[in-house]
């Protein structure tokens, strides 16, 4: 491959204001939850269990896990944008990454589900 | 005056090292520029770029006392002592202070930084209203002494892609000039996870600018742009 510098791979838009959406949504989120924890006190179990009874609850709550794990593979990219020189070795971790929060994502609606 | 001055001459020192000197200089008044060069007639092997010593011409930028600056607008009196002076981050260095500058203008070049218009020259000249004029105000006016784009960490792991605040500030310049014909072009040219996106607005920018302005606002105006353009 050349070694001349190519840019304008347009898609650094997208990705900047994804992070930006999700940290309303996740700012949003935050601060219902801390409402209802400050309303509850002292939190009793059945509380916190019948706070995620209802599915809109549990959309809402997967709604802000999907919003943290975008957020967050914009954030972890990022850190390997600047740090992983080698183009190979930086696909292989973003891969990584990009597995690692599928996986959890998946794993978020099991748990929410699954109760 | 105590002086911790970073020195290197590629062609007798294997490695960099820190050397003392001492002044007799009474700092009032007195611009550390003045203290350098009669430094350099203690020492004529140190080695710094100036020219107009005012803060116009952008040649004596460095690191003073852990902050980039133009030297010959720092007043003495402002600093702590010793004075420690070391070249400018992030740039390969040539010789004492002076550093090559040739990757932040590789990328001043890549924003081309003139104005891009097909029309027919006018008789006169290209007429704008006072209002269109004014856009161009806190842009017009950087001297691109490298101060800004060598404070930033972004610059740093990335200076091959990364415009870097200088850069930015100067494409935002031409995109927001009303005589420019070619915003979109400027545009899709930015629109790319390196060039634009590796700021991260931490306003070291800003911070250090000696001409008080302000690359991150500039940034976020044309991230303001590309939004409005795309949704």
């Amino acid at each position: 491959m050349v070694k001349r510098a190519a840019g304008g791979a347009h898609y650094g838009l997208r990705d900047w204001l994804m992070q930006r959406v999700s940290a309303v949504a996740m700012a949003l989120f935050t601060l219902a939850v801390t409402g209802f924890l400050l309303s509850h006190r002292p939190l009793r179990f059945a509380d916190w269990q019948a706070l995620f009874q209802p599915h809109w609850m549990r959309l809402l709550t997967l709604l802000f896990f999907l919003s943290l794990y975008l957020h967050a593979w914009v954030g972890v990219r990022d850190i390997l944008m600047d740090y992983i020189k080698p183009t190979l070795l930086r696909l292989g971790l973003h891969v990584a990454a990009m597995l690692a929060l599928a996986a959890y994502a998946i794993w978020t609606a099991q748990i929410l589900w699954s109760f | 005056m105590r002086f911790s001055i970073y020195r290197y001459n590629p062609e007798t020192d294997a490695q960099p090292y820190m050397q003392d000197y001492e002044l007799d200089i009474a700092p009032a008044g007195k611009m550390l520029l003045d203290a350098i060069l009669l430094i350099k007639e203690q020492d004529e092997s140190l080695s710094v770029r100036r020219s107009c010593r005012e803060g116009v011409c952008g040649s004596d930028a460095m690191n003073i006392n852990g902050r980039n600056g133009l030297a010959c607008v720092t007043p003495l009196a402002s600093l702590k002592q010793p004075i420690t002076l070391r070249p400018l981050p992030g740039l390969p260095v040539i010789r004492d202070l002076i550093v090559d500058m040739e990757p932040f203008f590789r990328q001043y070049r890549s924003i081309k930084p003139y104005l891009i218009n097909d029309d027919p020259e006018p008789e006169i000249e290209r007429l704008q209203s006072p209002a269109e004029r004014a856009e161009l105000d806190g842009l017009y006016e950087c001297i691109l002494c490298g101060a800004c784009s060598t404070a930033c960490p972004s610059f740093w792991w990335n200076p091959d892609k990364f415009v870097g605040p200088a850069g930015l500030l100067q494409a935002y310049r031409f995109i927001a000039d009303s005589r420019d014909q070619a915003i979109n072009e400027r545009l899709d040219h930015l629109e790319d996870p390196y060039r634009l996106f590796r700021c991260h607005g931490i306003m070291s920018c800003v911070e250090v600018c000696p001409k008080g302005l302000n690359p991150t606002e500039a940034i976020g105006k044309i991230k303001g742009l590309l939004v409005k353009r795309t949704v």
